[in-house]
């Protein structure tokens, strides 16, 4: 009687330790795939906040320049052999250098031809231009690379798992999110350290002020649709290289999700921008896990709705000049 | 000017509706499909154009319309065309339960969260929220309408039914650009400010625009449903809310022809220029950037409302 007692309650308490242990593994597991996706989303809500501290305008072409940046790095991949030429290693790098490059290049064209007429005109002209851009670049990259989905070659970093306490973390994932933490630390020193970050941060309170004190406030717009931009499109080349496959219209919604990302963080606001992206990246995740994997995109709408009516500001918006 | 106008129209109605019997039924079911998005311009119009609050996700109180009319149609056939004041109901009840609290929102926010909106009611239709909306495949079999024992079935019956509903539509409207509630719109959309400070309660009548095109799109949804006996999710798209902005911006935000004539050209031109298909969207894009760039206020701008000033009979001050 005590004897089985004993090998029940063992036997319990092992089934317990395998069971819970499997929870919590399952649990980091997609805490980490989260953190995955949320760095890329954190990415692209950069050039978002960007955008708008300093012009007041929702880009919605961005989502879109993150789609070319995924389309651009599939050319250089496949119609252009980049890695059969230089070795994974070196591609990569390059991929990344001439991604930025290239989105960067069509960002400011972007901003020259649909934002800079439209300065001093009414911000929702501006918002109509944007979202103009946004079915433009859409269809053009429809039109260039067609409708259906494009796939990635599989052969380009290798295929390596770590085991971190009984949960595998696919290497691709890890240099996801040190790729992005790296851009992220680096564009918030840029901002806070150097002269020229300073000038943005100038613009951003007052346009007007900081060209009073010689501030070249064009050339602080330029900056910021070469930044943001080339954000954009190496975070879509991070998507292609982490899923495999991209479509023309994966811009919109993870545009979506990344503005979502960068209203939760406190739209304007560069670490609220990241951190925005880490949490929805992760509440995301957890919620396609332990809700319903169907209704995944529904839920980043739903914080998105949540934040806008209950905390307009954000998590680390500090400024309220307007009534949101 | 203004006689001119008049003139034009009192003779162009006439020959549209008698259009169609010299046109073959593939014609004139473009001009159908024109008619139902004239009628969502219109009623996006009122959001959009009167009270200047960007909507982006007017498909989903389409949507709304629509499956409701399909549903009761399907379960308690109940004829599609009397649902008509029930769809309205519905998308107006849902747009007021989503409206009341983001309508403070400021325009560019305003705008994400109707696309928000406008995505989960899709991502739910897809989903088969309650059980009730068919999932991805979405309803089928809805009943043919029909009207004092005739059944509406070709084109040519759709024709008279959809532009009937846009004649009224345009009149009932035309005639609330005048009216108290339009008056405070136009105002709000000037004005934000100055129409609180003057009295008027502007997310009170921001929220009557709301619901009101909201109703209006049900009420289309529940046309749409009964011509096409089958809907769908993926015709409640976010491209539809583009396609229903887009003709309000080009054809001009807040008038009634600019939005008709809006219609004609985003629905019709692609059909025209058949072999183009593939490209309009990117034509659209195009042009939405240079109309906000050399033609802001669209191809045919609301005419400025003149009103005649009474002579202020009470403290007997002349005009």
């Amino acid at each position: 009687m005590l004897e089985s007692d004993a090998a029940s309650e063992a036997e319990a308490a092992l089934f317990l330790r395998c069971y819970g242990r499997g929870l919590m593994a399952e649990f980091l597991q997609q805490f980490v795939n989260g953190l995955a996706v949320g760095g890329i989303y954190a990415l692209i809500a950069l050039g978002y906040t960007m955008v708008y501290g300093v012009l007041k305008l929702i880009n919605f072409a961005h989502g879109d320049l993150f789609t070319i940046g995924a389309y651009l790095g599939l050319t250089l991949l496949t119609s252009f052999g980049l890695a059969d030429r230089v070795g994974p290693g070196v591609a990569v790098l390059l991929l990344v250098v001439m991604v930025m490059g290239f989105v960067a290049v069509i960002g400011i064209i972007l901003e020259r031809v649909a934002y800079r007429p439209l300065r001093n005109s009414p911000r929702l002209s501006a918002v109509v231009s944007a979202l103009g851009a946004s079915i433009f670049f859409q269809n053009a990259v429809m039109l260039i690379y067609g409708a259906r989905f494009r796939v990635y070659p599989q052969n380009l970093l290798p295929k390596i798992s770590l085991n971190l306490l009984g949960i595998y973390i696919p290497l691709v994932k890890i240099l996801v999110l040190v790729v992005c933490v790296i851009m992220m630390v680096g564009l918030y020193l840029f901002i806070q350290r150097t002269t020229i970050g300073t000038a943005i941060r100038a613009a951003a309170i007052d346009q007007e002020a900081a060209r009073l004190v010689g501030i070249n406030v064009d050339g602080v717009i330029t900056l910021v649709f070469i930044i943001g931009p080339a954000l954009g499109g190496l975070a879509g080349l991070m998507v292609g290289i982490l899923y495999g496959q991209i479509k023309f219209t994966m811009g919109w919604i993870y545009g979506l999700k990344a503005f979502t990302a960068a209203i939760l963080g406190g739209i304007g606001n560069i670490p609220g921008a990241m951190l925005g992206g880490l949490i929805l990246g992760v509440v995301e995740a957890l919620g396609s896990a332990y809700i319903s994997i169907a209704w995944k995109d529904a839920i980043a709408f739903c914080v998105l709705i949540l934040i806008l009516v209950v905390k307009p500001t954000g998590l680390l918006g500090e400024r309220v000049a307007e009534k949101v | 000017m203004k006689f001119n106008r008049k003139r034009f129209y009192l003779a162009a109605v006439p020959i549209f509706f008698l259009v169609p019997l010299i046109l073959n039924p593939y014609w004139v079911d473009v001009l159908n499909s024109i008619g139902l998005y004239a009628l969502l311009g219109l009623s996006l119009n009122l959001i959009v154009g009167y009270a200047g609050l960007f909507n982006l996700g007017h498909a989903a109180f389409y949507a709304v319309g629509a499956y409701t009319s399909a549903i009761l149609n399907t379960t308690y056939h109940i004829p599609i065309l009397l649902l008509l004041p029930v769809a309205g109901l519905a998308a107006g009840i849902f747009a007021l339960i989503v409206a009341r609290p983001i309508i403070h929102l400021r325009g560019d926010y305003l705008c994400i969260v109707t696309i928000g909106v406008g995505e989960i009611v899709r991502i739910a239709l897809i989903n088969d929220v309650f059980g009730i909306t068919g999932g991805a495949n979405g309803i089928f079999g809805i009943a043919r309408p029909r009207i004092f024992g005739m059944v509406i079935r070709t084109p040519h019956q759709f024709f008279y039914l959809i532009w009937l509903f846009v004649a009224i539509t345009v009149f009932l409207f035309y005639r609330l650009e005048d009216s108290r509630v339009g008056r405070a719109l136009n105002y709000i959309r000037e004005d934000e400010v100055a129409a609180e400070a003057c009295g008027i309660n502007v997310a009170h009548y921001k929220l009557i625009s709301f619901v009101v095109g909201a109703t209006w799109a049900g009420m289309a949804g529940n046309i749409f449903a009964a011509k096409m006996t089958i809907i769908s999710p993926e015709s409640f798209s976010f491209w539809e809310s583009v396609l229903m902005f887009t003709l309000i911006i080009l054809g001009g935000a807040g008038s009634i022809e600019g939005v008709l004539l809006g219609a004609f050209l985003i629905i019709g031109l692609p059909e025209i220029f058949r072999e183009l298909s593939n490209a309009r969207m990117l034509f659209f894009g195009a042009a939405m950037i240079a109309m906000m760039i050399f033609r802001p206020e669209g191809l045919i701008p609301p005419v400025p409302k003149k009103y005649r000033v009474f002579s202020g009979t009470d403290r007997g001050e002349t005009t």
